[in-house]
């Protein structure tokens, strides 16, 4: 019956299902007479992630660190500027590999919910057989799965169907995003801030659901969030972004239990908690972020961060495997020339 | 011609449940629904299909013949016996002349802002969804007919063509394609940016698609809004060329060109000079409530 | 604020390219041989050969184009052929008149929009509203022109009250500040203003609607801030709006005063072009739509240089 089977299984579980590698992404900023001297927003800088099959990775940052951007460098909304993308074996946008157009087939994206996110002039039903129908299913088979993708997301196909989105509410909504993420069988979704616009009970329901779709689905999630809590619930690695950079990323236990990055722990040490006698009088961050156009030199982080030293503004720290987890940070590098680093 | 760049509101959430009678209503059940509820609206229809009724319907209604001189009867005041509205310069019976010349003058309105809808409305379009390079270009072009005040720009180019109501109609297209094509653009762009059409791209569906199903619903609206008021403009733009004597030719009948012509009359009979103004401010103003009338009823969340 | 406005001005060069290229085309749009569309057939040999010189027709066109940007960049827009005066000479005096009315018109407008509109924005009454957005639709709805013969018929034909046309008294060949050419100004003035004033009277109205439903006017309330103070306020942000809606409407009255001018046989741009394109007198005619047209993007301009310089929302530079 399904005329777009999802696609299966190639390189075995320990090939990545994704591997994007030294993406890149600089956004022009209006400036200079006759565009000379243009400023550049950076974006996304030099950045490796690797998604294994079956996980779900969750992304941490503050706003502008560039999660959206690697969202949509991941789903090839945006081109990068420079770097490689491989799914599952397949080169993307190269001579040998696979097409864009074959990526976004395995590749979904759940937007946040804002109401510009479904098309205002489209029935709930329209909306979902849009991606089948444009793949070439016959619209009769469009909109029984779409039908059916309701079901699968708790929403009564027999009512929501025929329904305009400025009927529902944002939960609904929200659901509706997800099954048309799942109109096409991806293999991989990311969720860019998917839950953050929705009130804290539909949120949990919605969490939920995802959690239910993956192990039915057998999906694999990126999920990009600024809610610290959110991202420990659902993750299994943690990945925390810093002005266009991975700073530190491991297995949630570690990243949560033990951060070694100053800045995840600042991250988590702000996060309000349930016990009155936890309390904070120090802010967790000096300072404000600093302007992406115009990044600090070395270490991003070093003008926020309270054991910085003159290495951090020479050397850019790099990514760099620990014990339980991975940092970049000359504090945890050995013979970086940081005074808190080991000898070599 | 202000342009006053709509944007578009796509509604937020109204209710929580499905609404009770179970009927959805779409988008544009909901205008038509708000526009028939409307008085204004409604009054100023009916006024626009009597004139367009009679200026159709003109050879069959018994009127006298419009291009029928008579010496004798110059000038003949209204209520003369024969003449309702009594007579032009040459004799022609005027509330002939005013009908027929409702053709002409509805006419050379409408159609230059139907041709630069269909024109401007495509560049304009592609414009805002192709954005980069594409864009430049067209915009850039259209910036060159936008440094020319409208009206300077039909007389100009009406003027080194040469009278007549086949380069009147091409004058007046020219000079409402750049605004159409502006309206449209930045209304492209607008809705280009927008989380659902970032979505429909990621499914995989061409261009067209897209374009077809995302775009062009959501975009028609407001450039047809713009376009409808952009109707008056044309209809006192092409009556003040005729008026110069740069639209359509004498003897048609065309409000524009007999106002000019009964110019010499304003001393003997100034109601009779002033007549085919009052059509052409009748026909305006309604095109104009109407226009405001539709946006109106676009603009509510539906 | 400097580079912003030198960068516009740069965008503008390549405008302003397409602009003289458009303009130098409508010699060729006219139907049938270029020179039999500038010259009458009985014309003299030398005037003949003059315009052929002038205008290069005997070289391929794209050189034809340069020579005459050449030309004309150096202030020489040719030779009139109706009158034989210079044809810079003959603009240059026309638009001085058509400022005259210009000013005038736009000065009557847009002061008497702001009123209106701040008040139909204000009001508590509906009537007020009403009556004041009939006026804008009056306004945007009347033929000028049409609107310029009535008033002739109903101040100068019946009540005698106002002369019907000319820039002034029967011998006067300028125009004077005094009392006989003011009266010669009143008609033509309220005839060209009706349309600015619908236009500009309902974006006045909106936008300061619109100001007025903002929170920060519910703030500046429950301050404890007088409604003279507030009104400075609104009127502060409604202001980029409604500056660049007069900008376009003060640089249509430029260039589409010629309809105004052609009832009152005022002796402006338009007028000149009107004569102009009755006498296939396409020098005159090229010149004096090159003029507008140039001093319409110089307005443009400056109303958006003032604009952002008004509005701290735009990024300038």
């Amino acid at each position: 019956m399904d005329s777009i089977l999802p696609v299966s299984d190639r390189g075995g579980p320990a090939q990545p299902l994704l591997l994007a590698s030294g993406l890149r992404k600089h956004f022009p900023v209006g400036g200079g007479l006759l565009g000379r001297g243009r400023k550049v927003v950076r974006a996304v800088d030099d950045l490796t992630i690797s998604v294994a099959k079956g996980e779900t990775l969750g992304v941490v940052g503050e706003s502008g660190c560039g999660k959206s951007t690697v969202a949509r460098l991941l789903i090839r909304l945006i081109k990068p500027d420079r770097g490689t993308m491989v799914l599952d074996g397949d080169p993307v946008d190269e001579p040998h590999g696979i097409s864009v157009n074959e990526l976004r087939r395995q590749v979904q994206m759940v937007f946040q919910d804002s109401y510009a996110s479904l098309n205002p002039r489209l029935t709930i039903g329209e909306t979902l057989a849009f991606a089948p129908k444009a793949h070439g299913v016959s619209a009769a088979e469009a909109r029984a799965r779409a039908r059916d993708l309701l079901a699968k997301v708790g929403l009564d196909p027999e009512s929501y169907a025929e329904r305009y989105p400025h009927e529902l509410s944002g939960g609904q909504r929200q659901r509706v995003n997800i099954a048309r993420a799942l109109a096409l069988r991806p293999r991989l979704v990311i969720l860019d801030e998917a839950v953050s616009a929705l009130d804290k009970s539909v949120e949990a329901q919605v969490l939920n659901m995802l959690v239910d779709l993956k192990s039915e689905f057998g999906l694999t999630y990126v999920f990009i969030s600024h809610d610290l809590n959110v991202v420990q619930y659902l993750s299994d690695r943690v990945l925390v972004m810093y002005l266009g950079k991975i700073v530190e990323l491991g297995p949630v236990e570690a990243i949560y239990g033990n951060p070694l990055h100053p800045y995840t722990r600042a991250l988590l040490s702000a996060r309000p908690s349930m016990d009155p006698r936890k309390r904070t009088r120090e802010a967790p961050i000096q300072g404000d972020p600093p302007n992406p156009i115009d990044p600090p030199s070395g270490c991003r982080f070093r003008t926020r961060c309270p054991f910085a030293e003159d290495i951090c503004a020479a050397k850019e720290p790099l990514l760099a495997e620990t014990a339980a987890q991975s940092v970049a940070c000359h504090m945890r590098q050995p013979g970086s020339g940081h005074s808190k680093a080991e000898a070599a | 011609m202000a342009i006053q760049t709509p944007s578009i509101d796509l509604g937020g959430t109204v209710s929580v449940l499905p609404s009770r009678s179970g009927v959805s209503r779409g988008y544009w059940q909901s205008v038509g629904r708000r526009l028939r509820r409307d008085p204004v609206t409604l009054i100023c229809a009916a006024i626009l299909i009597l004139l367009v009724a009679a200026a159709l319907l003109a050879p069959w209604l018994g009127l006298a013949d419009p291009y029928k001189t008579s010496m004798l009867r110059r000038l003949n005041p209204i209520g003369s016996p024969n003449n309702l509205l009594g007579t032009d310069e040459l004799g022609r019976d005027m509330l002939a002349r005013l009908i027929y010349g409702g053709r002409l003058s509805l006419f050379m309105g409408v159609t230059p802002v139907a041709c630069a809808l269909l024109i401007g409305g495509f560049l304009g379009i592609t414009a805002g969804f192709l954005g980069g390079r594409v864009n430049m270009l067209i915009m850039r072009t259209m910036d060159v007919f936008y440094a020319f005040p409208s009206v300077l720009l039909a007389i100009s180019l009406s003027g080194a063509m040469g009278a007549g109501a086949e380069n009147t109609l091409l004058a007046l297209s020219l000079v409402f394609i750049p605004p159409i094509c502006r309206v449209s653009e930045s209304v492209t762009t607008q809705v280009r940016g927008f989380d659902f059409v970032d979505a429909a791209k990621a499914s995989g569906a061409s261009t067209l698609a897209i374009v077809r199903v995302h775009v062009l619903g959501n975009v028609l609206g407001p450039i047809l809004v713009y376009a409808t008021s952009l109707i008056s403009v044309a209809i006192i733009l092409a009556a003040g060329l005729s008026f110069l004597g740069l639209g359509v030719k004498p003897p048609e009948p065309e409000w524009g060109l007999m106002l000019n012509t009964l110019r010499q009359a304003i001393y003997v009979n100034p109601v009779l000079a002033a007549l085919p103004g009052v059509m052409i401010f009748i026909t305006s103003i309604c095109f104009n409530l109407m226009s405001d009338g539709l946006r109106a009823a676009m603009d509510v969340k539906a | 604020m400097l580079l912003y406005a030198l960068r516009r001005f740069v965008y503008l060069i390549p405008v302003a390219f397409g602009v003289s290229l458009l303009v130098f085309a409508l010699v060729h749009l006219a139907p049938g041989d270029p020179i039999s569309a500038i010259v009458p057939p009985d014309a003299p040999k030398e005037v003949v050969d003059k315009l052929k010189e002038y205008y290069g027709f005997d070289k391929p066109l794209p050189i034809q184009y340069l020579r005459w940007l050449g030309v004309t960049l150096t202030g020489d827009f040719g030779t009139s052929i109706g009158t034989g005066r210079p044809v810079a000479t003959e603009v240059a005096t026309a638009f001085g008149n058509t400022i005259i009315l210009a000013i005038a018109a736009t000065f009557l407008a847009f002061s008497l929009a702001v009123v209106l509109g701040t008040a139909a924005a204000y009001a508590k009454s509906r009537i007020v509203d009403r009556l004041v957005t009939l006026i804008s639709l009056v306004g945007v709805s009347v033929p000028h022109f049409w609107l310029a013969i009535v008033l002739v018929i109903i101040f100068a034909v019946e009540l005698g009250a106002l002369p019907p046309m000319g820039i002034g008294p029967e011998n006067s060949t300028g125009w004077r500040l005094d009392r006989a050419h003011l009266a010669h100004m009143v008609l033509p003035t309220i005839a060209l203003s009706v349309i600015p004033l619908g236009v500009v009277t309902r974006t006045v109205r909106s936008t300061i609607k619109e100001t007025l439903s903002m929170e920060f006017v519910t703030a500046l309330q429950a301050k404890g801030m007088s409604d003279g103070q507030i009104l400075r306020h609104v009127l502060k942000n409604a202001a980029p709006t409604c500056l660049a809606v007069m900008g376009l409407q003060a640089g249509n009255l430029i260039g589409g005063s010629i309809l105004i001018e052609t009832v009152f046989a005022w002796p402006g741009t338009g007028f000149l072009l009107n004569s102009a394109i009755f006498r296939r007198d396409l020098p005159i005619l090229q010149g004096t739509t090159l003029v507008l047209a140039f001093f319409f993007m110089m307005l443009n301009l400056t109303v958006d240089v003032i604009q952002t310089m008004v509005d701290p929302r735009i990024k300038r530079g």
